[in-house]
Order: structure tokens, then C-alpha cells, then sequence
């Protein structure tokens, strides 16, 4: 916990400088560059966002959304670390269960009312109670807030959830758990505070422009759905004149092609890079074509259930397909994006995770695919016996190459039979869901900044363990992780079981790529969960 | 454009029903000729069969397979993807390095196949169904037509989208959803005829020896349809081909490896603005020419059976 | 001619019944639900949500619950993916945008089609004739999905004539680009039918005795030619309408214009049901209401016709 000081230090010294230094008007008050007269910030979004109701929200695009109209106790910088957002700080006992949040006396809502703890308890029984039916409220349960069960249940009323106001500026928070990144959970849009004044008039119109009511940075002034959304400076935010950009405007295009061409076409600051095209658009737009790592594994994962093919029940099978694909290929062929190949399921951008060295990852691919071909003979199938199974994917232009030269790769090194099916999303959830595959794709990524997101999902009880693989060992590590302070060993062992019973095939560890205007600084690329603050962009003159 | 041209139809089905008691073997022979004499629609006759014939002799040439990966050209299309006899690609190279040439060649096979399967289907129940409302007639008639009132009133595209959302994609489906979308005009078409024959003297004597409506329906009517049944599915060809591509753009149609011109179309267009024009240009150019083919066919069709118009 | 038009609102009403009724029931039978999600919600959470809605009633409860909102107060239910929108909302936002430029392409198509038909059709066999007629193929084979993007780029990216997408209320360059590319294919459709139909009229015995009689081509050309040509036109009317719905799906990805046709395949794809539903009825009811009226067209246009 010694990031706490030091965060809030930090915080300290940046809300002095703000409230020190007069903003000379056109340059930047921390770096001196000459900022732009136009502080418009456009960018696009492949789909509408759902909401931006705090304690609905479920999507990416949503959550940016919500992250700039709202503001929660605690917010992150550039690089992801803590620092103070609604609250100045926080206490917490030796147990770490009991978490007391102080709050800021100057935050106000966009229509003058003061922030409270009140709002926050409001907004997490909001969350947790079953009347909001929010499908995020499993967030509150993995916040392990006391009676959280009871009450998503209906068998307690809201006001049975351990959070309450000790007065206007101080929130008590009790677990039912030891939770030591309890604070870093406060950054999440679902904990975000509401306004219960606002959604009391409005119902479920509350967050329509001129009805909704925010404590961020910024206010929604417009939305189209389908089309546009425009969210201003808010003057009523407590660090309003820390805030550089004036307006932010997204707009939703659906067809990444056409959303590349409409940024060239210089319509949006920041725009999509559509699959394949990354090398080329680096060479034409070194300065504006982005790639960073982000916290997102791909992999593929062996159905093995009883419905799953007896096949997969070898082991030599699993191992023989995932060195027989050639990651270089898709990373570096196909996505072209920097992609990072993975032979772990924890991405090494992770917080304190070594990335473990397992043996296939050590090899060279013509060594992988010999071993491949071995273990595959060993395993009983030859050229008069092929591997017969199929892949399934969820429609995408991106799965689908990965798909079609995996077939390839594996028809090509151990002449196995692959049938491809690609399947649209939902009804590609429920067949995977209910073990009705052979093998299927997935993609992952980190709910927050720690290996345990991941590794969990291999655990026996994980409702997101499509594959059903069970390990008694993994069950009892993971376990065991959740109250030690340093976990780094046992999330070690656990790569090193799965690089040995190989219940899924890593195939690569995601980046953010993207194009934005080289005008356009502050993107907080080392942030790897990729929360996105508009308040910290700006744009320079150029 | 398949209703587009369903008035024509019905003046040549008039033309047809007229003629036929009275020279029903030389009108026949006078289409021949006709369409013979049309320069256009034998020229497209012979195109079309040059594509399908290359569809199926294609494969012999290629160097490589539709599915196959030229792992050194993947990832570098613009560059090293060109149209080019040295590397085997005649028609260049997709994003992934496969063969553009053999992709059209497969593509060609299923759309065609989707067309011609596609119209057979609506052909076949537009026809009979058709047939055995005119032929029954009376309150049958009434509610088999307003049965077809309903489902024109169906927007069917929209539904065509939601069984392949349910049932899943499959080629199968999508013969059924399309077959669905097309008949209800045909039988129309078919039940005004049938309405004309039935009346005639043939049919008459057949009844009156006895013979069962059945095989009235299917040895005495249907054939005498036939005219008018090719002339429109050809119309409809073109138009099941269009209906596919649109599927195959919102990413329902065939499965990976597998593809049809809409797919590549789709694929080729989303890179048009990357330098791999060729992606764009062949199936493109293989599907407009048939497109064109069909399209003066069926006019020379229509013309050569419908001497009124010349 | 009353008597027709109350028969055939008779018919629309178990019309609209089947197909909600085949929509509610195939919407239903797909898999998956408007809330699963890759990370799959916990059973209690799922119990909720559904108990909100009415999804853990019987369908045909939730049917009726359904036509009942829809009967009593115009309600079309709340949207399960957009959590703070209802349907009648969606399509009140969605569906003047796509009848806006659904019009104008329609009056471009009708426009221009009807011209360049006449057109080829007077000067038949010339080489005004062959251009048109291999315009109206060419803008009829060419899937409207490769046009879109060709003329972003053209229009957008080397001209910077117009915006590359956006509605902005409707404005004119905003406008330009959907109606071309969605009205070409029809336009193509009605020259070629406006072509064949005049070429039939001018062969009439009735055109040849006008003929004879010396009276002037124009008189000829307006008052006995033009009006009978269109007839098929008419009736092609209908289908256009539908197709230019359906094509609205293809502009509203490609130029970001939030009509209701890209609603309709997102709701499909989220299992958003009572979206989905919403424009399958809209649509249905629109083709109905459409058919009747290029009926009721054609009657006032073909003296011969009567109901």
C-alpha cells in the first residue's frame, strides 16, 4: 500500500499547481506548448454507446462516456496509478474490510448541488438493488459490499448494503471480505455517483441531454443516437480549470474503412485502423498511426466437457495444436498491429507479472512444429487417420483470417481437417456457453490490473470457463492468491501447469491501434485498462 | 427488378395464350429464330456459357487452391499480391495471400449455384402452387391468392435476416430464405394463365375422359406454362444473385474457406483504398458481365416470345 | 372503390397479426438473449433483469402483454440494449431520417429513371439508345455497397466536396451521397421499364393513327404516349419502396446517417426484441399502406381498371 502517499502527494501537488497558476490563455500550464484556439475533440466510435447511466453501463464506449460526465472517488492517471478523484483519500483497517473515504468539499454537480457521500449511497444500493435490474450489478458482488447477496437476492432492502454516509463528506465502506485493491475498484463507472433528485423526475430518461445531471468534467449537451453525441466543459466541476478540451464529439461509424477515410479526410482527431492496414498507414502517418499494449489475450479454448470430442481428452492432441500454430504469422502477417504473440494467458503488461518462461514458448516455430507432428502420431493420427474437428467463431473480419490460417497451419503441419463456422455473436455465446463446440475462440480482457482477472478463468467454479477445464492444483493456487500479499509465485505455477496441460492455445496479447491526430497529446497510452479521461487531453497549436 | 418486369410477362402470357391453340408449334419455332436473329442476347448466351464453363475448367490452370495460403505474400497484398503469371496469382492475391483466381472460380460456382437453385425453388412452388389455385378455383383460389396477398406484405428481407440470425447460417437456408422471397410473384403470374387455360378445349376433353385433376394439373397446364416460367426466371437469376451479395456483405452468408462474388465483392471494396484494386476489380468485372448476360437473355427471351413488342 | 380500400384494411389487420406473431415467435427461437454477454451474467442478476422486463412470463403471455401496450397506449416497449430509450422513441428519432432521404432518392429514381427511359425510347436503336440502356445495367448490377464507399472517396477524401457521413438535421450535403447511392438501382429499374413500356405504346395502332393524321409529335408524345407508358412504373412503385427500406440498412452503416435501417439489424444482432419488433411492424404496415395506395394509383390512372 505505499503507492497510497505518494498518489495522494502527487494529488496534492497537482490540484496546488491548478488552483496556484492562472491558465495563460493558448499555452499548456504544465508543459508551456502552444495550445490550439479550437479545443474540439472528435472522434469516432464503431457503435452507438448503450448509456451513459453510471450504474447501467456495460460497455467500453459507454464507460468513456460516463468516465467524463460523472466522477467517482478515486480516478487514475496517464499511467494507471491512483490518484484522488471525488475523494482526497481514504483510510482502511488491518483486516483491509473496512474502507473510510473522505470527500472533497468542493465538488458539485452540474446543477449546483453539492457532492456528497450521500450520492454515492445512493448509487451503489442503485446498483445492487434488483428494482434497477442493472446487468452490472455483479460488479457490487465482486466488491464483496456486506450484504450484497442478500440484497440482489430482494431478500434485503437496499439499505442493508454496507455503505453508508458518516456525514456529508465521509463514506464508510464494509466488506465481507479482505479486499487490498478495494480503492482501485472506486474508478469503475459503476461505482460512479448519481444524482437521486435527477433520476426521481426523469426515470429511465434521466440521462438524456438536459435532464442529465453529471459531477464530471463534462456534460452531455447533445445526443443522436446512431449519429452523434456532443458532451461540453461542465462549469460547475470542482478542477474545471485544469480542463483543456471545451467539447468532445463522437461520432458512431459503423464500417471501419469508411471510418479511416473520414479521418484522413480530417472529419475526426481520432479514428479507426482498419484490420491489416497498420504497417502501411505507420509508413504514410508515422506520428499519428497508434499502437500501445493493452491488457487483452486471444486464445482459443478445447472444449473439454464430457460433450467435448474424446480427442481433446489427449493431452498430446491439445500440445500438437497449439505449437503447431505459427503465432509470427498472425501477429505479424495479419494483424500487423504489434501485436504481441502469446504463449501465456497473462499478458506481460500486466501488473507485477512475470512473464513465466515456458518451454514452447523458448523454441523456434520449426522446432514447435516437429515436436507438433511427434506428439501428434504419438497421439494416433496420421495421414490415414486426420484430426477431424471444428472451429467456431464469432463474425469479424479480424477472427475470421485468424481462422482461416489456422486451418491452413494445421492442415498444412499435421494434415488435421478443420471445418471453420463462424457464428454471429449471441448465438456464438450460447453455443460456447453451452459446450456445444469443439474448439472456439475467445478473447479476454482485465477487468482490472492484476493477473488474478486472467488466471481465475482457468479455475474449476469460473461461470467464464467455457471449456471446462479443471485442475485441482490451479484451484487450490488461485485460492490461496486471493489473501497474499505477493501472488507473483503462484500465478507462475499456474502458466506454467496450463503451458503443460494446455487447456486453451494462447495466440496473442492485444494492442490498441489506433489513428490520432498528432495534435492531440495527453492519451494516457501507458494506462493498460485504458481509462480514458478527457479532461487530460488537449490539443496543441500546430 | 424482378416485378419490374412482371407486366411484360403478363402481356406475353397473353400473347402466349392467344397464339398457342391456333400455331402452337410454329410460334416455338419462331422464337428460335427470333432470338437466333437477336445479336445481343445470343452474344450474352455465349459469354455466360464461357463463365460457366470457365468455372468448371478454371480449376485445371490454377496454381493454387480457393483455400489455400501463399504464406509469403500474406500481410504484404499491395506489394506482392499483384496479378502476376510468375507467382501462379492471375487475379492477384487477397489480404491473406490467397489466390484471387481461384477465389473467383469458387465464388462463380456458388453464386451461380445460389441463383440458379434460388430461382428453381420459387420456379417450382410459384408454379404449382400457382397452377392449383387457378385450376381449382372458387373460394380455394380466393384464399390461396389472399394467402399470397399476406406474405407480399411481408418484408421479407427483414426476415430472410432473422432466420439466418436464428437457424444459423447455412447455404441451405439461405436457398430456402431466398426460394421464399421470390415465388409469390410467379405464382401469381402462373394463376392468371392457368386461369386462361383451363378454359380451353384440351383441357376440357381431358376432364371429360375422366383424367384426374392431378395429372391435369401437372401433364396438360404446367407444360404449357413453360414459355412463360423461363422467361422469368431468368429475370429472377439476377436478382437472387443480388439478394445474396447483400447477405453475404452483412456477413451472413457462406462459410469461410467457401466464398461467392458478394463476399469477395464486399471484401474487395473494403479495400479499394489500399492499392489492392484487384481485389475488387475481378470478381467485380465476373459479376457484372454475367449480370448484363443474363439481363439481355431474358430480354432476348422475352422479345423472341413476345412478337408484339418487336 | 370505398368497398375496396375497407376489404383491403381488412386484410392488413391479420396481416400485421401473422407477422408479429411469426417475428415474436422466430425472434424468441433465436439463441442467445438481449443479455448474454461474454462475460455472462450471475443467474440472480439474469432473474432481475428478466422479472423487469416480463422475459420470465410465457411467450405467449409476454405476446399479448405486448399487442395489449401496443393497443392501449401506443406503446412499443422499452429497448433492452439502450437502456434509457424506448422503441417509440428509436423510431421516432430513426425513421424521418430514413423517409427523408428514402424521399428524395425515391423522387431522383423516379426523376431521372423516367427521363433516361424516354429518352432511349424515342431514339430508339441510336447510340443514346445503347448508353442508356448500359447505364441503367451497369447502376443496377453495381451492388450499392461498393458504391458507397467509392463515393467517400471520391467526394470526401480527393474532391473534400462533401462530408463523409453525418445527417446534421437532413442538410443537403449530407443528403447527396445516400440519395445517390441508394437511388441508382431503382432509377436504373424504372428507365429500363420506362423504355420498354413507351417503345410498346409507340408501336400502338392508336400512336400510328396520330400519326397518320400529321398531329404534332409533342401533342403526340404528352398526351397520348406518356401517361399510358408510365402504368408499369406505377406498379413497380411498390417493391421499390421496400427495397429502398431495406437499402436504408446499407447507408446508414456506410454514411452515418441513424436511420432506422441499421436499427433494425443491430437490434437483430443484440436480441434487442422489442426494437426489432417495432420496425418489422412499421415496415410491414408501411408496405401495406404503400401497395394500396399504387393501387388506387394505377385505378386513377387506367381508366379500364376498377374495383
Amino acid at each position: 500500500m505505499n503507492y497510497l502517499p505518494k498518489s495522494l502527494a502527487m494529488g496534492f501537488v497537482l490540484a496546488t499547481f491548478a488552483a496556484s497558476s492562472v491558465l495563460a490563455a493558448g499555452t499548456h500550464p504544465v508543459t508551456g506548448e502552444a495550445l490550439a484556439d479550437d479545443q474540439t475533440f472528435t472522434y469516432s466510435l464503431l457503435d452507438e454507446f448503450t448509456t451513459a447511466d453510471p450504474q447501467m453501463v456495460e460497455d467500453v464506449s459507454g464507460s468513456y462516456f460516463v468516465r467524463d460526465l460523472f466522477e467517482g472517488l478515486m480516478n487514475q492517471d496517464a499511467d494507471g496509478n491512483l490518484i484522488p478523484g471525488v475523494a482526497t483519500g481514504y483510510t482502511t483497517n488491518e483486516a483491509k474490510d473496512v474502507y473510510t473515504f473522505t470527500l472533497r468539499d468542493n465538488a458539485r454537480w452540474s446543477d449546483g448541488n453539492q457532492v456528497t457521500a450521500h450520492d454515492f449511497v445512493y448509487a451503489w444500493r442503485r446498483l445492487a438493488d434488483p428494482a434497477t435490474a442493472s446487468p452490472y450489478s455483479w460488479f457490487a458482488d465482486i466488491m464483496a459490499l456486506e450484504n450484497v447477496g442478500a440484497v440482489m437476492s430482494g431478500e434485503s432492502p437496499p439499505e442493508a448494503l454496507g455503505v453508508r454516509a458518516l456525514d456529508n463528506h465521509t463514506l464508510e465502506v464494509r466488506l465481507t471480505a479482505s479486499l487490498p485493491y478495494f480503492a482501485a475498484m472506486t474508478t469503475h463507472a459503476s461505482t460512479f455517483p448519481s444524482p437521486q433528485w435527477t433520476v426521481r423526475t426523469f426515470g429511465d430518461a434521466w440521462t438524456k441531454p438536459g435532464n442529465i445531471v453529471g459531477n464530471g468534467a463534462y456534460v452531455l449537451t447533445e445526443h443522436i443516437p446512431n449519429e452523434t453525441a456532443t458532451r461540453e466543459r461542465n462549469t460547475m466541476y470542482w478542477n474545471n480549470d485544469a480542463t483543456i478540451i471545451d467539447k468532445v464529439v463522437t461520432l458512431v461509424i459503423n464500417d471501419e474503412n469508411t471510418d479511416f477515410t473520414r479521418w484522413e479526410a480530417g472529419e475526426t482527431d481520432k479514428g479507426a485502423v482498419p484490420s491489416g492496414q497498420y504497417p502501411r498507414l505507420k509508413a504514410e502517418y508515422p506520428d499519428e498511426a497508434i499502437s500501445f499494449p493493452r491488457l487483452c489475450t486471444y486464445y482459443m479454448t478445447f472444449n473439454l466437457s464430457p460433450s467435448g470430442p474424446e480427442a481433446f481428452k489427449d493431452v498430446r492432441v491439445r500440445q500438437a495444436l497449439s505449437y503447431a500454430l505459427d503465432r509470427s504469422v498472425i501477429t505479424d502477417k495479419i494483424l500487423q498491429g504489434g501485436q504481441i504473440q502469446a504463449f501465456t494467458f497473462t499478458p506481460g503488461a500486466t501488473a507485477g507479472f512475470e512473464v513465466p518462461e515456458v518451454a514452447f514458448g523458448q523454441m523456434s516455430q520449426d522446432q514447435r512444429n516437429t515436436n507438433a507432428k511427434l506428439l501428434m502420431s504419438a497421439a494416433g493420427y496420421g495421414p490415414d487417420n486426420p484430426l477431424k474437428f471444428e472451429y467456431i467463431y464469432n463474425t469479424s473480419e479480424g477472427h475470421k483470417k485468424i481462422a482461416i490460417a489456422s486451418q491452413q497451419m494445421w492442415k498444412e503441419t499435421l494434415g488435421a481437417e478443420v471445418t471453420l463456422a463462424n457464428q454471429e455473436w449471441k448465438t456464438f455465446l450460447q453455443t460456447r456457453g453451452g459446450q456445444n463446440f469443439d474448439v472456439a475462440r475467445g478473447g479476454w480482457c482485465g477487468d482490472y490490473n492484476e493477473a488474478s482477472t486472467f488466471l481465475d478463468l482457468m479455475t474449476t467454479p469460473s461461470g467464464y470457463n467455457d471449456g471446462k477445464f479443471s485442475n485441482a492444483e490451479v484451484d487450490e493456487l488461485m485460492l490461496s492468491a486471493r489473501t497474499m500479499s505477493d501472488a507473483t509465485s503462484n500465478y507462475t505455477r499456474v502458466e506454467e501447469i496450463m503451458a503443460n496441460e494446455m487447456p486453451i492455445i494462447p495466440v496473442y496479447h492485444y494492442t490498441g491501434v489506433f489513428m490520432l491526430r498528432k495534435n492531440v497529446k495527453g492519451w494516457p497510452f501507458n494506462n493498460v485498462e485504458q481509462n480514458v479521461y478527457s479532461r487530460d487531453l488537449y490539443k496543441v497549436a500546430d | 427488378m424482378i416485378v419490374a418486369n412482371k407486366n411484360k410477362i403478363i402481356s406475353m402470357a397473353k400473347n402466349l395464350s392467344e397464339d398457342k391453340t391456333t400455331s402452337g408449334r410454329s410460334l416455338w419455332a419462331d422464337a428460335r429464330t427470333r432470338f437466333i436473329r437477336n445479336k445481343a442476347a445470343i452474344t450474352s448466351l455465349f459469354i455466360l456459357a464461357l463463365i460457366v464453363l470457365f468455372s468448371f475448367v478454371g480449376p485445371y490452370f490454377a496454381v493454387w487452391t480457393y483455400e489455400q495460403i501463399d504464406w509469403n505474400t500474406m500481410g504484404s497484398a499491395a506489394t506482392l499480391g499483384m496479378p502476376s503469371i510468375e507467382t501462379g496469382h492471375y487475379f492477384g492475391t487477397d489480404d491473406l495471400g490467397r489466390d484471387i483466381y481461384s477465389r473467383v472460380i469458387q465464388g462463380t460456382q456458388i453464386s451461380l449455384m445460389v441463383g440458379v437453385v434460388g430461382a428453381t425453388i420459387a420456379v417450382v412452388v410459384g408454379t404449382l402452387y400457382g397452377a392449383t389455385s387457378g385450376y381449382i378455383g372458387g373460394r380455394t383460389d380466393q384464399i390461396m391468392m389472399r394467402i399470397v396477398d399476406i406474405l407480399m406484405a411481408i418484408p421479407f428481407m427483414f426476415v430472410l435476416i432473422l432466420l439466418l440470425v436464428v437457424f444459423g447460417r447455412s447455404i441451405v437456408m439461405l436457398f430456402v430464405g431466398i426460394g421464399l422471397l421470390s415465388w409469390l410473384d410467379m405464382s401469381r403470374i402462373v394463376r392468371g394463365q392457368t386461369l386462361n387455360l383451363k378454359n380451353k378445349e384440351f383441357i376440357e376433353a381431358a376432364k371429360a375422359t375422366g383424367v384426374s385433376d392431378y395429372k391435369i394439373i401437372m401433364r396438360h397446364i404446367v407444360p404449357n406454362l413453360l414459355g412463360i416460367v423461363a422467361v422469368y426466371a431468368t429475370l429472377l437469376v439476377p436478382g437472387i444473385i443480388i439478394a445474396e451479395s447483400f447477405i453475404s456483405f452483412l456477413g451472413l452468408g457462406v462459410q469461410e474457406p467457401k466464398t461467392s462474388w458478394g463476399a469477395l465483392i464486399s471484401e474487395g471494396a473494403g479495400t479499394i483504398n489500399y492499392d489492392t484494386e484487384w481485389q475488387l476489380l475481378f470478381p467485380l468485372a465476373f459479376f457484372i458481365v454475367t449480370l448484363f448476360c443474363i439481363y439481355f437473355i431474358g430480354d432476348g427471351l422475352r422479345d423472341a416470345l413476345d412478337p408484339k413488342e418487336r | 372503390m370505398l368497398n375496396y380500400i375497407i376489404k383491403r384494411i381488412g386484410i392488413a389487420i391479420p396481416t400485421l397479426l401473422i407477422l408479429i406473431a411469426v417475428t415474436f415467435y422466430l425472434m424468441h427461437a433465436a439463441p442467445g438473449g438481449p443479455f448474454t454477454s461474454e462475460k455472462p451474467l450471475p443467474p440472480q442478476v439474469l432473474a432481475n433483469i428478466e422479472a423487469k422486463y416480463g422475459l420470465d412470463q410465457p411467450i405467449w403471455r409476454q405476446m399479448t402483454t405486448y399487442l395489449w401496450g401496443i393497443l392501449t397506449e401506443f406503446d412499443f416497449g422499452p429497448s433492452y440494449k439502450y437502456h434509457s430509450r424506448t422503441v417509440n422513441e428509436i423510431i421516432g428519432q430513426g425513421f424521418p431520417i430514413t423517409l427523408k432521404y428514402g424521399f428524395w432518392s425515391f423522387v431522383v429514381a423516379i426523376g431521372v429513371g423516367i427521363s433516361l427511359g424516354a429518352i432511349a425510347a424515342i431514339r430508339k436503336n441510336t447510340w443514346v439508345d445503347y448508353f442508356a440502356v448500359g447505364i441503367s445495367i451497369g447502376a443496377q448490377v453495381l451492388p450499392n455497397f461498393v458504391m458507397a464507399p467509392l463515393l467517400i472517396i471520391v467526394f470526401t477524401l480527393w474532391l473534400g466536396w462533401l462530408p463523409g457521413g453525418g445527417w446534421h438535421g437532413g442538410d443537403w450535403e449530407y443528403l447527396v451521397m445516400p440519395v445517390i447511392a441508394l437511388s441508382t438501382s431503382y432509377m436504373a429499374s424504372i428507365a429500363r421499364i420506362t423504355r420498354s413500356s413507351m417503345l410498346e405504346v409507340l408501336n400502338a395502332n392508336y400512336i400510328r393513327t396520330a400519326r397518320a393524321k400529321g398531329l404534332p409529335t409533342k401533342t403526340i408524345f404528352f398526351r397520348h404516349v406518356f401517361k399510358p407508358s408510365l402504368l408499369p412504373v406505377i406498379s413497380y412503385l411498390g417493391p421499390a419502396f421496400v427495397g429502398l427500406i431495406t437499402g436504408s440498412v446499407l447507408i446508414d452503416i456506410f454514411f452515418s446517417t441513424g436511420g432506422m435501417g441499421y436499427f433494425f439489424v443491430n437490434a437483430a444482432f443484440n436480441r434487442d426484441y422489442a426494437v426489432m419488433m417495432g420496425i418489422t411492424i412499421l415496415v410491414g404496415a408501411l408496405t401495406i399502406l404503400f401497395s394500396l395506395i399504387v393501387d388506387l394509383l394505377y385505378a386513377w390512372i387506367d381508366p379500364k381498371i376498377r374495383y
